[in-house]
């Protein structure tokens, strides 16, 4: 037993796909992961809305209130307009939050510990704007960098200045959700080789103590709960934000 | 109220307890519209109400490194590209910095500027 907290995020070769150049591409247990998470997802929304009931089975009203939960806060953030991106921030959000949910499972992955992941879903969000509001409003998009009100004299740096803050939202947007998942399953690590620890340098007295660490580690497990929730929702809702941009550039 | 002599005097309608109505019900579906959905085309508060204090100060120091991060790597390409070398990162990193608090006081609500003058 590995009590190296950062060995749960190793990245294993299961078998080898493809090859490109000199590159090794692997199925590994990441990818495996992430198919079971998709898997898992239509199979749940499949066979909950397989039957649609008047009166919804558990099931069936699982289903409604996911879709009811997303659609609210699409509404609320992005407005009516924003339901065409339902899909997506729908996909979205469930992709994160059964990831993060599966991560919680102990001998689990975490596929959204791994910042190349939120990375290239943030990085999918950002493009999906540009390209939007770009093709919608054309060059008019560009006027979200450029605010109303302001004297022309410092007019450029106000520019350049939002410019860069419109950049650095896929950075912003990945490593918060990367960092959560990380940051919370390297504690948990660290409480449980507490109670290794105290147990095999103590003996009988370091496993009564190894109740405190185990306290903590319960404690901590419905806290990140509420952080995998957390964080997919939040992930949702930037989404939603961004997407308000592309649709409504304002000002 | 609605069926008094004002009420069918000025307007030529016929039916004029029932225009009132569907007025009436018309303000009123408007005002649930108003209520159950505060932010129906985007100009509402953006904020997340319910984040706790982790996750919001989480968020706000995200955003602030975020930003830094963005200029510094600009201008630390543009010193490489341009052979300029103090001065892209030098300029990039305050501008950096500087959206890094615009992106802070955005996410706190501070700045709602996209409200104020929205169209």
């Amino acid at each position: 037993m590995a009590t190296d907290p950062i060995h749960q995020f190793q990245i294993i070769d299961l078998f080898p796909v493809a090859k490109i150049g000199n590159f090794e591409i692997a199925f590994t247990n990441s990818a495996a992961f992430m198919m079971l998470a998709v898997v898992g997802l239509t199979t749940f929304l499949v066979v909950a809305t397989a039957r649609r009931g008047l009166v919804p089975s558990r099931l069936q009203s699982a289903a409604e209130l996911s879709y009811e939960f997303v659609a609210t806060t699409v509404r609320s953030t992005a407005g009516a307009e924003g339901m065409k991106f339902f899909p997506f921030v729908f996909t979205l959000f469930m992709f994160v939050l059964t990831l993060n949910m599966i991560g919680l499972i102990p001998y689990a992955f975490t596929v959204t510990s791994h910042i190349i992941v939120t990375a290239a879903l943030a990085i999918t969000v950002f493009l999906i704007v540009l390209l939007y509001g770009l093709w919608r409003h054309g060059l008019h998009f560009f006027n979200l960098f450029v605010p109303k009100g302001v004297p022309i004299y410092i007019l450029p740096l106000i520019v350049a200045i939002e410019i860069l803050s419109f950049l650095s939202r896929p950075i912003s947007h990945s490593v918060r959700l990367f960092a959560n998942m990380l940051a919370g399953h390297i504690t948990l690590k660290v409480f449980a080789s507490f109670i290794i620890l105290m147990g095999g340098g103590l003996g009988a007295i370091g496993w009564i103590g190894g109740i405190l660490p185990f306290a903590m580690i319960v404690a901590l497990t419905a806290l990140e709960t509420l952080v995998a929730f957390l964080q997919a929702y939040v992930f949702a809702i930037l989404t939603c934000i961004y997407l308000n941009d592309a649709i409504h550039p304002g000002h | 109220m609605s069926d008094g002599p004002r009420g069918t005097g000025d307007r030529n309608e016929p039916p004029d307890d029932e225009a009132a109505l569907s007025a009436r019900l018309k303000r009123l579906g408007n005002r649930l519209a108003q209520t159950n959905r505060p932010s129906e085309n985007g100009s509402g508060p953006r904020q997340t109400a319910d984040l706790s204090g982790f996750a919001r100060g989480f968020r706000l120091s995200t955003e602030l490194v975020a930003g830094v991060i963005v200029g510094a790597v600009i201008g630390w390409l543009l010193d490489r590209w341009l052979g300029i070398s103090p001065w892209g990162l030098i300029v990039f990193l305050l501008l950096g910095f500087a959206a890094g608090v615009l992106n802070v006081m955005r996410a706190a609500g501070v700045v709602r500027d996209r409200q104020l003058n929205d169209d």
